[in-house]
């Protein structure tokens, strides 16, 4: 049983953080590589169908495209902001950095919600009655629109959770200025969830 | 001392014998050792590969007038999806890297574990719950699905068929391949021991290191296209519907940029497994270090880029059809190099004939006939003739079974006195291969001539013409069943029953061979300084009496 | 590096707080270009996606995910992934684009 007990303190004992960060890029790697799949298939679709994806995109509502996107800028500055904060051991602030993001990816989602419940009032949404009218350009528009958005909101609601127990650890000292690779790889994963984003804002709103 | 070790000499308490906090099934299951997960990997996928085997020997019984009528071509059409994807998703793709690179790299690399190990714990989760709903998915809904192991739209859209449940499965082992990936490329990057250089490691974990990238970068693909396959079918997106405007051959195009480079996942871990088996038995160093090394790289690399040969009579572009042809024949290349430098490096060699040898110049034999037809495959003119026929189901099986199959029973009898501390009996596994390889070539060559024939594949029905042909494919069947019963029962029985194994009973020089059999829970007692590279046979140049 | 390291970055490494307002503020009007840049017609909006966007995402890659503090391994593993992608593009296009 010594054996064991050795075996289980060196476990402790082992630590990386330059590989914890390596392997946190290598799953953000996966999840561009996921999001691609579908930007692969929009613009398939777009070469396709040219004239189809202008008129149902100059038909989305780019304010609010334009305000989330604003949103999930500054959302990626406090989360930086927070970082620098633990790393100069400045508890108080890195929170509040890390709170202000949680705070600001809530409010994208709200938005969101908002935004989906409109296209959905005017009957924009697959299966429905209104969408099969539309030409067929026009049909895969809005089926790339709600999959690639909804994809994207999955993992905002993701990393706002993420954070969410990041914050919870944060206070509890357990992310320190010792030990914060934890929230640099939290972090990571914002900041992607925001280029993903940067993506759909022209792809999606400003086709007009 | 335990039990178990009563009629043995004594020896360090080992990984099967110390289990930690928990006992028994719970100390298997919970338990983040890399050599634990490593065969609950083996256990689990040796198992699917069992239910596929039967599955196809009833396919086959089925192709035989006689019992042609054993089932409805319904059942025929899930026979042969289940068949695909029980042995692709949950065998052959998971099969070498979780199983034997769980166990292995570490230990060839002189480190403890791997760098995530409850990441890779979880892998194994992933594995068992994605498998799990793709047992679930045959026996609810509308039953198995009929599409396929490619789930082809428009017909996976349509069909009555559990599709949604099945995809969702095969999606959630995406994440084991992913994650296994991930830790397998950090682990070596970050936990090599001392002194060893990349160019000192040795060739299994350069193999590793190629496969794990593919799994990386072209897992996530198949990911999203199958939640677009759900999508399509719950809510109706119509990206694959040409009604809505979709193009079946964009699922084409999503579904082979990560099922190409799939397969490079299946044979890169297989080739790498052979890179060790050969020094071993050849007694000198591997032909051409660099080259394999290289080749791992470029196979990985340029096995990207050739996806679309899967697709040249879909009704693509004149030009892609010409570009991705001329592609797939640059890929042979790498492979043709290694095939070259593992006949270099037997040559002069002083061969000691083992079971692992055996089977590996087996594989060596397989897998270049399989590589062959498949060069022959990308020949435009030869592929509007053979495409969706027999050839292409004989060529495939030997690359995936001749190939990975029998890299991993080659593998398997290399490794298993180091996992197990027992030895198994040679004499059986000779007598094993006879019926194995006689099987596998009676089952398999005579599919290639069906298919140039012009008997199409997934069909229930046969004209009489083929009669012939698939009499001799079915007996082919009855042996190659036969040489794998013989072939596990001998391990099987090795497990419980076998001598006890010493910690190096082939002579190997890489280190995971200078630990105890079966290894410790830490691996090594003091992690290993290394001084020179991994296949350095001349007793001086190791320091050695 | 093969042996494990405890790697945690020097406070006078890397960027202050002046630095991601900066970057922040440089990415907002980014985006209005962008938008500005929509308005004028197909082939502008269509630029504008393939030069401002791509711009915007190495900003926030580069200064925001600390990609410009990081060594070569961490910038290769980006790099591998943005040369897959630009294949996997290239190459579907040469079918779509041909038809």
């Amino acid at each position: 049983m010594n054996h064991s007990v050795q075996a289980h303190e060196h476990e402790l004992e082992h630590r990386d953080d330059f590989g914890a960060k390596l392997g946190m890029w290598l799953f953000l790697l996966t999840e561009i590589l996921l999001f691609s799949g579908l930007f692969l298939s929009y613009s398939y679709m777009r070469a396709r169908y040219p004239a189809e994806f202008h008129h149902a995109g100059s038909e989305m509502n780019a304010v609010l495209g334009v305000t989330n996107t604003l949103v999930l800028l500054t959302s990626s500055l406090t989360m930086a902001l927070a970082i620098v904060a633990i790393q100069r051991g400045e508890r108080k602030r890195a929170m509040a950095g890390v709170v202000a993001t949680i705070v600001l990816g809530v409010v994208f989602l709200v938005n969101k919600a908002f935004e989906w419940h409109a296209e959905i009032h005017h009957g924009n949404y697959p299966g429905s009655a209104h969408l099969a009218t539309l030409p067929p350009g026009e049909q895969v528009f809005f089926g790339l629109y709600y999959t690639m958005t909804g994809l994207h909101g999955l993992h905002v609601l993701v990393g706002i959770s993420v954070l969410t127990v990041m914050a919870v650890m944060i206070k509890r000292g357990r992310i320190n200025p010792d030990r914060f690779v934890t929230l640099e790889n939290g972090g990571l994963y914002w900041h992607v969830v925001d280029v993903v984003w940067i993506f759909l804002l022209p792809l999606f709103y400003l086709a007009a | 001392m335990t039990e178990a070790q009563n009629n043995l000499p004594e020896r360090p308490l080992s990984y099967l014998d110390d289990s930690g906090p928990r006992r028994g099934i719970l100390g298997w299951i919970t338990s983040v050792d890399h050599k634990r997960v490593g065969v609950l990997y083996l256990y689990a996928s040796l198992g699917f590969f069992a239910v596929g085997v039967a599955i196809g020997f009833v396919m086959r019984l089925v192709q035989l007038n006689m019992f042609h009528h054993l089932v409805t071509a319904q059942t025929y059409n899930a026979l042969f999806t289940v068949h695909g994807v029980l042995m692709i998703f949950l065998f052959v793709i998971p099969g070498l890297p979780p199983v034997f690179g769980n166990f292995m790299l570490p230990l060839m690399i002189g480190a403890r574990d791997v760098a995530f190990p409850r990441l890779n714990l979880a892998s194994w989760y992933f594995f068992m719950g994605g498998a799990i709903i793709v047992v679930i998915a045959l026996f609810t809904g509308g039953g198995p699905p009929d599409t396929g192991w490619t789930f082809y739209v428009p017909f996976s859209l349509k069909t009555g068929t559990n599709v949604t449940l099945a995809v969702f499965g095969a999606f959630i082992l995406g994440f084991s391949s992913m994650l296994t990936g991930i830790n397998f490329i950090t682990t070596i990057h970050r936990m090599r021991a001392p002194g060893m250089g990349w160019f000192r490691m040795p060739l299994f974990p350069w193999a590793l290191y190629a496969t794990s990238w593919i799994q990386v970068l072209a897992t996530p693909i198949l990911a999203i296209t199958l939640v677009l396959v759900m999508l399509e079918r719950l809510v109706g997106i119509g990206i694959f519907d040409p009604a809505k405007g979709g193009d079946p051959l964009l699922y084409q195009h999503l579904f082979w940029t990560y099922s190409h480079p799939a397969v490079y996942i299946m044979i890169l871990p297989a080739m790498g497994a052979i890179t060790e088996i050969l020094p071993t038995f050849a007694k000198r160093t591997i032909f051409g270090y660099k080259a394999i090394a290289m080749s791992s790289i470029a196979i990985a690399g340029v096995g990207s880029l050739v996806w679309a040969h899967h697709m040249f009579t879909s009704g693509m572009s004149q030009f892609a059809i010409m570009l991705f042809s001329l592609l797939t024949m640059v890929v042979a290349v790498p492979s043709a190099i290694k095939v070259f430098n593992w006949v270099s490096t037997l040559y002069k060699g002083s061969i000691e004939f083992e079971p692992p040898l055996l089977y590996a110049l087996t594989f060596i034999f397989l897998f270049s006939i399989g590589g062959l037809t498949g060069v022959m495959q990308g020949a435009l003119a030869i592929n509007i003739h053979v495409h969706d026929t027999y050839f292409i189901v004989g060529h495939f099986h030997y690359v995936m079974f001749g190939g990975t199959g029998f890299a991993f029973f080659a593998a398997l009898l290399y490794w298993f006195p180091k996992m197990f501390g027992r030895m198994y009996s040679k004499r059986t596994a000779y007598v094993a291969w006879v019926p194995m390889f006689i099987g596998f070539n009676m089952l398999y060559f005579t599919m290639l001539v069906l298919g140039l024939q012009g008997m199409p594949r997934r069909y229930y029905n046969h004209l009489p013409m083929y009669n012939t042909g698939h009499e001799i494919a079915t007996v082919g069947s009855w042996f190659l069943v036969l040489g794998l019963i013989i072939f596990f029962a001998n391990l099987v029985v090795a497990r419980f029953r076998g001598a006890q194994a010493p910690a190096n009973p082939w002579g190997g020089v890489t280190l995971e061979w200078s630990i105890a059999s079966p290894p410790p829970l830490e691996n090594f007692e003091e992690i290993p300084i290394v001084t020179h590279g991994p296949y350095v046979f001349e007793p001086e140049a190791r320091h050695e009496p | 590096m093969s042996e494990p390291s405890i790697s945690t970055e020097a406070t006078n490494e890397g960027p202050g707080y002046g630095t991601f307002v900066a970057v922040w503020a440089v990415l907002v009007l980014l985006t209005a270009l962008l938008v500005l840049v929509s308005h004028s017609g197909q082939d502008a909006a269509i630029w504008g996606l393939m030069l401002i966007t791509p711009l915007k995402a190495a900003l926030v890659f580069y200064f925001f995910m600390h990609l410009r503090y990081e060594g070569l391994l961490l910038k290769t593993v980006i790099g591998v992934g943005l040369v897959t992608l630009i294949i996997f593009f290239a190459l579907l296009f040469s079918d779509v684009a041909f038809r």
